[in-house]
């Protein structure tokens, strides 16, 4: 219990470190993905093209290798970055390839007719995807997209190998202090726990919503 | 009524889905205030030439005009040709997650650029023209069939097409709905509306259509009158497939 409650600010600037990196990450994810599923349904060959590449080279490479990828890439190219925005960089282009897939498998869940329509009554592609079809996406999405976030909070772990602040991090500072190594693996766990529940809760209650409002 | 005004031209018009041929040459011209029926056995193309006219189907070669100019490619002049091209499907494609009224302003909103009001004065007298104004708040899946194809009608109209093409657009249908659809569709005709329609309802045909037009084997084999096509068809083909339609 001391555990917890002697290191509380640690514990805390971890946990705040794993919410941030996993908020900034998912808000780059849900926004690369959307776009990235709109080119891999695009009538334009060239952004299918783009857009197939993206998703498979991302979700084939290994986390590590990307964050790998990432931080001693960009440097080479002039980039230099904070640790933290790298990681997000890195988490957020990886969520993304899983976020685009299922936002497109979502989208074959809307029969072509709807499109069609849209298209017959001389809606533009953008629009035809953002009013009619994402629309009703959004019921087959959101479940598939709940889980591509909480495994993009668990997946933040790897950050703390690159000298991210995030809250497994915090485990080698208390090992070092000499604390039980399985209590504080427990408290982190509990950590993670808060948030991917959380996670889970938001996802449910925007699930509900929409059952509400068709 | 004659090809003097053509508004819609096909010709020479060839599509292949894969190895299949399913257009083979087709020649048509349809004028302004005309009524087309396109009639055939299943899979004789008469969907697909029909999608070609606004482009829903791209086609291999050939050349199709509306009112003078050639359909554009893929694109913004694309879009602003379909708007002017109804189309009313089998299966209605009413916007499911839309109200009936928002099913009739979306597009007027987005594509015509017209204000919310505007949208939904129009919308709201195309309804009352389908005899549904009560209907406005309702989403689609809570109106019967025939309602949900007058709406899509009314829909195509909004946008003040130049032409209507109508693909089945009874065939869904319980029996009992499809007179209130054939209704609008025939008052539409009076009223003057260049219509191509897939259609096998021959009391439409005879009563509204200028011409009928027989695919088969993706070719055009007969286009003529109604009563010219019903009473004495030419080809063998058709004879065959009257003889099977006017059995059931
Ligand atoms: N998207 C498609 N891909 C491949 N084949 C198709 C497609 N649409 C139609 N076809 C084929 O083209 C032929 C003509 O179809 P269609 O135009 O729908 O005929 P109809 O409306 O007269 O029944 C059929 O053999 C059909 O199977
Ligand atoms: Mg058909």
């Amino acid at each position: 219990m001391n555990v917890l409650l002697d290191n509380f600010a640690l514990f805390r600037e971890g946990f705040v470190g794993t919410v941030e990196l996993t908020l900034a990450a998912g808000l780059i994810a849900m926004v690369v993905g959307v776009l990235m599923a709109g080119c891999r349904v695009s009538p334009v060959r060239p952004m299918r093209l783009i857009g197939g590449v993206w998703v498979t080279v991302l979700r084939n490479t290994p986390l590590t290798l990307l964050f790998f990828a990432v931080v001693l890439g960009l440097p080479r190219f002039g980039v230099v970055l904070p640790f933290f925005t790298l990681a997000v960089l890195a988490l957020g282009c990886y969520t993304s390839a899983f976020i685009c897939e299922a936002v497109r498998a979502g989208i074959n869940t809307v029969p072509v007719g709807q499109g069609e329509a849209a298209r017959s009554l001389g809606m533009n592609f953008g629009q035809t995807l953002s009013l009619i079809v994402l629309p009703q996406a959004m019921r087959a999405v959101i479940p598939p997209v709940g889980s591509t976030l909480i495994a993009l909070a668990k997946n933040t772990a790897i950050a703390g190998s690159f000298s991210v602040v995030e809250l497994l991090g915090t485990y080698r500072t208390l090992n070092e202090l000499g604390y039980d190594i399985v209590v504080t693996f427990m408290w982190i766990a509990i950590g993670y726990l808060i948030i991917t529940l959380t996670i889970s809760a938001v996802f449910r209650l925007l699930e509900r919503h929409l059952e509400v409002t068709r | 009524m004659t090809s003097e005004d053509p508004l819609v031209v096909l010709s020479g018009v060839n599509k292949h889905f894969g190895s299949l041929h399913v257009l083979r040459d087709i020649d048509l011209t349809v004028a302004r205030n005309e009524v087309v029926v396109l009639i055939g056995p299943s899979g004789s193309g008469k969907s697909t030439l029909c999608r070609t006219i606004n482009r829903l189907e791209p086609i291999d070669s050939g050349t199709i005009t509306i009112d003078g100019r050639p359909l554009p490619a893929e694109g913004r002049g694309l879009a602003r040709l379909r708007s002017e091209v109804g189309m009313v499907f089998q299966s209605f494609n009413l916007f499911a997650h839309k109200t009936v009224l928002e099913n009739l302003t979306l597009a007027q909103i987005k594509v015509r650029k017209r204000s919310k009001a505007e949208a939904e004065k129009k919308a709201r007298e195309l309804l009352a023209r389908v005899g549904l104004a009560d209907q406005a708040p309702k989403y689609p899946a809570q109106l019967s069939g025939g309602q949900q194809q007058r709406v899509a009608i009314a829909r195509s109209l909004a946008m003040d097409p130049k032409v209507m093409l109508f693909d089945e657009p009874t065939s869904a249908l319980d029996p009992e709905m499809i007179n209130e659809v054939l209704e609008v569709m025939r008052t539409l005709a009076v009223e003057g509306m260049t219509m191509v329609v897939v259609t096998h309802e021959m009391g439409f045909a005879r009563s509204a259509a200028n011409r009928v037009v027989f695919m088969a084997d993706g070719q055009i084999l007969e286009s003529r009158t109604p009563e010219e096509f019903f009473d004495h068809p030419e080809t063998d083909r058709a004879k065959d497939f009257l003889s099977k339609i006017l059995k059931h």
